[in-house]
């Protein structure tokens, strides 16, 4: 079971990753500030828990 | 408008940084712990179960062997590290029991892992310092659950081991929803499986979770005993009420699964008891989550749901400071010992330096606190 975890963790990871590709493309290719600042906040959050920092 | 782009980049960046770096210290900062001479050996939880050696829960366990023989009594603090007086008062018989007779076993750390973050998005003070005779000491304050850095992701739903019973998906990283636990489950599974492990080899006698409550939740200044410790805990609330403070007691309920007062008591020899000391800062109708709040439990959203009827315990403009709710757990314990030994005279549990009530409301926690910098360096531990 402790297995099946860690290659569940590690999907998830890859999850939060293709997030933040999605997110920062985002952000790149908008044409509306206020959009691009909710890119950001947004964004936030995926990289803090990429980065295992919260 | 690329110019805008990379000014909002650069602000975004300074947001990670500046959040990203207060959150890495809070996960690694280190708490000393200065043993008291009463302190025989210090083991690892990994000592007991292979499975949990070297994780991030792989926590001090502080042995106090008695100078006489007797019972053996396991205190556990930081089951829930956003209670921090349950954990100062396991600090406090580490740095300064001294055991006659029996045997004292204390963890400080026992969701290691909860106490190394704060609740996400909660906007919670990293940690907080206790005002000592020789300067402050700085512990972590910690969540109820275990970091999901170290555990992730949760489940739809937890289906608690080995009862089959539904719980809160969040509270499989809940160290007082994972007993007995399960040597291939999940970390906090693998932790709680460990201490049964550890209560079975020692063979402690008698079991003791600390715990702080909010004023909001019905189980509160109370112990709540396992079906073979109601008499030790009817005849400690009794004394306590008569001599120290009100405590009142309660039955572990057989169908409510995954806590310490009922699977440390079915799946060990051992009694098992949870103290509730109350904590005004786990109130939901708490105003500001500060450390000023945290330590001096005062609150006039908390007095003011008082007003209202919504609370199990009393609650004034004086709050709860943090002294009084170690005070309440240290005396609690001592207390219990003093009943245990005179139910079970053959296996009796003495302890001496440890402060009642009384005398930590009149000098502060921080006077049993020592100043790691003074004492031998084999002699202090970090948790
Ligand atoms: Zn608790």
């Amino acid at each position: 079971m402790t297995q099946i975890q860690t290659v569940v963790s590690f999907l998830y990871y890859l999850l939060v990753a293709y997030v933040v590709v999605l997110l920062v493309w985002n952000f790149v290719r908008s044409r509306k500030w206020d959009e691009e600042i909710l890119y950001l906040i947004v964004l936030l959050p995926f990289l803090l828990r990429l980065f295992r920092l919260k | 408008m690329k110019l805008r782009k990379l000014v909002f980049a650069v602000f975004g960046l300074l947001l990670l940084t500046t959040s990203g770096t207060s959150f890495y210290r809070s996960r690694h900062l280190e708490e000393a712990v200065v043993l008291s001479p009463g302190v025989s050996e210090v083991k690892k939880l990994g000592d007991y179960f292979e499975g949990i050696r070297g994780t991030v829960n792989d926590c001090n366990i502080y042995i106090m062997e008695g100078e006489e023989p007797g019972g053996t009594v396991f205190v556990m603090g930081g089951t829930h590290p956003e209670e921090p007086a349950a954990r100062l008062a396991a600090w406090i018989l580490a740095e300064n029991a001294v055991m006659e007779a029996g045997r004292l076993i204390v963890v400080l750390s026992s969701n290691r892992s909860a106490s190394l973050v704060t609740r996400v998005g909660g906007a919670y003070p990293p940690d907080f310092s206790i005002p000592t005779d020789w300067g402050e000491r700085t512990f972590r304050l910690g969540d109820r659950w275990a970091d999901p850095l170290d555990q992730w992701p949760d489940p739809e739903v937890y289906i608690h081991y080995p009862s089959g019973q539904f719980l809160a998906f969040v509270d499989i990283r809940n160290l007082n929803r994972t007993w007995p636990g399960r040597p291939d489950g999940s970390l906090t599974e693998r932790t709680t499986h460990a201490f049964m492990e550890l209560i079975r080899q020692e063979k402690v006698d008698l079991f003791i979770d600390l715990h702080e409550a909010e004023l909001q939740y019905p189980v509160i200044s109370t112990i709540v005993a396992h079906d073979r410790g109601e008499e030790l805990a009817a005849f400690t609330s009794m004394m306590l009420s008569d001599m120290e403070f009100n405590m009142g007691m309660e039955y572990s309920p057989p169908s409510l699964h995954g806590l310490s007062h009922r699977e440390v008591g079915d799946h060990s020899d051992a009694v098992s008891l949870l103290f509730e000391a109350p904590e005004p800062f786990l109130d939901a109708t708490r105003g500001k989550t500060t450390r000023e709040q945290l330590l001096t439990g005062k609150d006039e959203f908390v007095v003011k749901a008082g007003k209202a009827g919504l609370l199990f315990e009393k609650m004034d403009e004086n709050g709860w400071p943090v002294d009084v709710r170690v005070g309440r757990h240290t005396s609690a314990v001592l207390m219990t010992m003093e009943t245990w030994s005179e139910l079970n005279p053959d296996r009796p549990l003495r302890c001496r330096g440890v402060p009642r009530y009384d005398e930590i409301i009149a000098l502060g926690l921080g006077h049993w606190l020592h100043d790691p910098s003074a004492a031998p360096p084999e002699r202090v531990e970090i948790e």
